[in-house]
């Protein structure tokens, strides 16, 4: 199944994909995939287990390519730009297109040298510089206030979602145009995953941000757009409005009221 | 096996609420219908009593609206069903505040002799009735916005017997001020029938609405136009 999806006017495409058809060895995981991902929108990609959205979502920085075996056929284009055109540079393409995880994975360090990571490798050293770049992207994922009179302590002695808001900062300190979230609040509590979802709708204000949920409610709060993936295909992609109120497809009509999945 | 088997039986539950509270409207109009034919005002007391037990019932489902939306969060179909039960229930309890508004005037006629013989009346409420049946059928079935539209064309047909019903006791009045009395209680019966008839198609909006997810207005011209003469 092929689905062409248009965007809204005034809002600019950031990522176009393509026919895109993924394979780990024989595993055809992806079939087909064809979306228009707009600049500064939300887009939720929701699914059950196994359905590629995470596949898919790896797709989009190339986190895929390290795993022996993958094959990945068709298009990315991230500002009409191919990302998969031989030659181009990996490491490039993932500080603009940063990402988050599941389990926030902060380093073992302070609060400060995770956020100083990302900046620290691009060559920034220079200690008033570092600092302001530190602030910025602590107060952009919502953290500073939290951490700024410690900004030395242990990263790992952060609570869970401090971590995760940690994460996004580190993420954003190196600048990206995309961030793709893979479940950012699977791991967190109602409380910590609503600020979670708070700082979302200020950072898509710079930011293209596309998540993959497992809880539609989320997907149904948050975003503005909603793809929907079953057994490796884009059944449904949509206004999230549309996709929770009168979906098209009966498939995607039985997942998100519970008949299927 | 179904993985929302519970909230399918509420689901049910709710399906059921409504078609039994249509029950009792549908019992309320004839009843009201019957009181003034026969002048029973006996009668037209207990639809005025039962009313509150339709009221009642209104707030009852609307109450377990609120919390499916609450503990389920609902979507698609399942949400577009518990919204329009949400908006039909008001418009069930108003059609019961109808009869109950007939029987009133029953109540208040005592022994004067209707102006007239009740031909048109009758008639209208009987289309009003078989409008709100075929409506509830609709609303079961669930899936068939044409089946929901073709109920509103009858409504025009309610809405010429009015608008004769209306010419006719104005002549009345005209003719014999004495008469306006009476004339107008017969013509409050007959605008609490209208009106139903009215809110019958408020309810073939909500379901196509359930099968469609389009929100639109059923209009009927005659019936805007009776409101002017």
């Amino acid at each position: 199944m092929s689905i062409t999806n248009s965007l809204h006017s005034g809002i600019k495409q950031k990522i176009t994909v393509e026919n895109l058809n993924f394979f780990y060895g024989d595993n055809h995981a992806l079939s087909d995939i064809s979306i228009v991902i707009g600049d500064r929108q939300i887009t939720a990609l929701i699914g059950p287990s196994g359905c590629g959205k995470s596949t898919f979502l790896r797709c989009l920085n190339r986190m895929n390519d390290t795993i022996p075996g993958i094959r990945a056929e068709g298009r990315v284009l991230l500002d009409g730009q191919d990302i998969y055109t031989p030659g181009t540079n990996v490491v490039d393409l993932r500080q603009r297109v940063g990402m988050v995880f599941q389990r926030p994975n902060s380093f073992p360090q302070s609060v400060f040298d995770n956020v100083a990571f990302g900046p620290r490798v691009l060559g920034l050293h220079r200690s008033q510089s570092l600092a302001a770049s530190v602030e910025e992207s602590l107060r952009g994922a919502a953290l500073w206030d939290e951490v700024k009179d410690a900004l030395g302590q242990d990263a790992l002695s952060l609570s869970l979602g401090q971590q995760q808001r940690l994460c996004i900062a580190r993420a954003i300190a190196i600048k990206p145009e995309v961030i793709l979230m893979d479940e950012p609040c699977s791991a967190l509590d109602p409380i910590d995953t609503l600020q979670i979802e708070e700082l979302m709708r200020e950072l898509k204000k710079n930011y293209c941000i596309v998540i993959v949920t497992h809880n539609m409610q989320q997907a149904a709060r948050v975003s503005d757009w909603t793809g929907f993936f079953w057994l490796g295909e884009l059944v449904e992609f949509d206004a999230t409005q549309t996709i929770f109120t009168h979906p098209n497809q009966k498939l995607t009509e039985n997942y998100i009221t519970g008949r299927a999945g | 096996m179904s993985t929302r088997s519970a909230f399918d039986q509420e689901l049910q539950e709710l399906r059921v609420s409504v078609l039994r509270m249509g029950s009792m409207v549908d019992t309320a109009i004839g009843r009201s219908l019957q009181s003034l034919k026969e002048r029973d005002q006996s009668l037209a007391r207990q639809v005025i009593a039962e009313d509150e037990d339709i009221n009642e019932l209104r707030f009852k489902v609307e109450g377990d609206c609120v919390r499916l939306i609450a503990r389920q969060q609902p979507a698609a179909r399942d949400l577009r069903f518990i919204v329009a039960v949400m908006n039909i229930v008001p418009d069930l309890e108003r059609m019961g505040d109808h009869a109950a508004g007939i029987a009133t005037i029953v109540v208040r006629m005592g022994d004067e002799p209707l102006l007239k013989p009740l031909i048109d009346l009758p008639r209208m409420a009987q289309i009003a009735r078989e409008m709100l049946r075929a409506s509830l059928d609709a609303f079961v079935s669930e899936n068939d916005e044409q089946e929901a539209m073709a109920i509103t064309i009858r409504d025009e047909e309610v809405d010429q017997l009015y608008h004769q019903i209306f010419r006719e006791l104005i002549t009345f009045m005209i003719e014999d001020p004495r008469t306006v009395t009476r004339a107008m209680y017969l013509l409050f019966c007959a605008h609490n029938v209208e009106r139903i008839a009215d809110r019958v198609t408020n309810i073939c909006e909500r379901v196509a609405f359930v099968a469609t997810g389009r929100m639109q207005e059923i209009s009927s011209e005659a019936g805007t136009e009776v409101g002017i003469i």
